[in-house]
């Protein structure tokens, strides 16, 4: 309770000093709009359903790419983890393209879908599925044999090994990978989205885009809120219960 | 009992299984290092007799653990058998079960959930069953109030205790245990061996336990055969005599100690064999 109201303290005082700099006109209203300036804005998007419409078409483009990245890298890396075949050949082809910042399959994406859905889902999958791969490789990796060798003597075959065993014990870094697949996604796609105008739906990035057409500070601002807002919602409902589970199972410090 | 007076499956589960007996017959292992090949075991002979409690003692290096895994089918043997109640062994299986030296605990299950991981496997028994069968076993080590604790929450001994007890779950007619005490302080480990010697009665099974500790073993076994290094081989046997339950500060226990060990030094004199 005490550190929840010295957060919002915090963020308190944050407001009060944007509206000192407002009022002291430090710089033109044009550039930095008030408070309440940015709240009328969203509050009018928030009524009029243009707010939640784009709000909806971004998750829904992230949350299906992200999942389709799931359902790609967790197998892809329990192979390359498996078969000495696939760690150099998908393996090295993982590393590879995790190092290119996701942002940059964005021109090829337009190229080969043009501006429509598929192309933002293309820019989600690449965002999150390497480094889901190469995060479930790692985590298998570190397994320590003396799990695969008491479960054999517990009667544990193959796929109940991988699956009861393997999976389980590499969760905290696939755990990991799965958060970084998210924020390179969730990047990738806010980039794709303010580059590039998307004909099959306007989502938060377009918004943030004509915001900066219009020179209107108060959309780009708030736009910006509702981004951070999103991503922290996101650490807060997706991540933070497993993260929490896995600290509290195996001991590590939050 | 506590579930004596049931009926069905988990009497069933729990009643006792008759014991393995072990005929292991020129048994050889070797295995290639940087060094060169090195022989583990070199035709190992033994023969373990039902409810036996046999305790191999060997400086490390001595090809005991190998022989063990090969009992558990985790190895195979180069040539030799090893044989299970007349069938040979070969794949590991929950009729002989394996204590390691790490506890090799699930951290992500509680203590609960790593005794009911063996039983899981165990078919023809319901969820009920599973989970009375488990926590007969937890009563059985003393870890009833822990059974939702976390791994990372139990001391060394308390470990190895949830370890015996997911060892014990599925029944297994052969316990096979590889210096399973070995990493624990003094004290807990003297009690962990009262514990043993209580549940080995209770429970009748056939246990092979590997050890460098030579007053352990004479603690624990109703033999001990000394094992040296280079190439692994059972050097001298010992019949231990002693009343049960063993006390391991006694002059007898300590009697036959200092013997095995004079035995063990003066078989030890060649160099140490090449760890695997």
């Amino acid at each position: 309770m005490k550190r929840f109201l010295l957060a919002v303290l915090f963020f308190a005082v944050l407001i009060a000093f944007w509206e000192w700099a407002f009022l002291a006109k430090i710089w033109s209203p044009v550039l930095l709009p008030a408070p309440q300036q940015v709240a009328e804005y969203l509050k009018t998007v928030a009524t009029d359903g243009t707010l939640v419409q784009a709000t909806v078409i971004t998750m829904r483009r992230l949350l299906i790419g992200y999942v389709i990245g799931l359902i790609g890298g967790l197998p892809l890396g329990l192979l390359t983890a498996r078969w000495k075949v696939f760690h150099d050949t998908i393996g090295t082809l993982a590393l590879g393209l995790q190092t290119l910042p996701s942002v940059c399959w964005v021109p090829l994406a337009l190229l080969w879908f043009g501006q429509t859905e598929a192309a933002m889902l293309f820019v989600v999958i690449m965002g999150t599925l390497w480094s889901v791969v190469i995060a479930t490789d790692t985590g298998v990796r570190h397994v320590p044999p003396i799990y695969r060798r008491a479960a054999l003597t517990m009667g544990s075959k193959r796929l109940h090994i991988w699956l009861k065993v393997i999976l389980p014990a590499a969760l905290p870094f696939i755990v990991s990978g799965m958060k970084q697949g998210w924020a390179f996604a969730w990047r990738s796609l806010m980039a794709a989205e303010i580059f590039v105008t998307i004909l099959t739906g306007f989502g938060l990035g377009q918004l943030l885009h004509y915001g900066r057409e219009l020179s209107a500070m108060d959309q780009v601002i708030g736009i910006m809120l509702v981004i951070v807002v999103i991503g922290l919602l996101a650490d807060k409902i997706l991540f933070s219960p497993v993260e929490r589970f896995l600290h509290r199972r195996w001991g590590t410090n939050p | 009992m506590r579930f004596g007076h049931k009926t069905g499956s988990v009497t069933e589960e729990l009643a006792l299984v008759s014991p393995s007996k072990l005929a292991i017959d020129k048994v050889s292992k070797s295995f290639r290092s940087r060094a060169g090949t090195v022989l583990a075991l070199d035709r190992v002979s033994l023969n373990v007799a039902e409810a036996e409690f046999v305790c191999i003692v060997g400086a490390s290096g001595c090809g005991k653990s190998t022989l063990l895994n090969i009992i558990a089918g985790l190895e195979k043997p180069d040539s030799g058998t090893v044989l299970a109640d007349g069938k040979p062994v070969t794949a590991p299986g929950r009729e002989r079960l394996v204590m390691f030296q790490e506890p090799a605990l699930f951290p992500w299950l509680d203590v609960l959930g790593n005794v009911l991981f063996p039983l899981k496997l165990k078919p023809n028994l319901t969820k009920k069953d599973r989970r009375d069968v488990a926590k007969y076993y937890l009563e059985l080590v003393e870890l009833t109030r822990f059974e939702r604790a976390n791994i990372h929450e139990l001391s060394g001994g308390m470990k190895q205790r949830v370890a015996l007890a997911r060892a014990l779950a599925p029944n297994p007619r052969v316990l096979l245990m590889d210096e399973p005490f070995a990493a624990l302080d003094a004290l807990t480990r003297e009690q962990l061996y009262g514990d043993l010697q209580r549940i080995w009665k209770s429970r009748r099974k056939t246990i092979v336990f590997v050890t460098h500790n030579v007053r352990e073993a004479v603690c624990l076994g109703d033999r001990v055969l000394l094992f040296s290094p280079h190439p692994g081989r059972v050097q001298e046997e010992f019949i231990i005599e002693l009343p049960r339950p063993r006390d391991l500060n006694s002059v007898e226990l300590a009697t036959y100690a200092s013997r095995i060990t004079h035995a063990l030094k003066s078989g030890a004199q060649s160099e140490p064999a090449i760890a695997k």
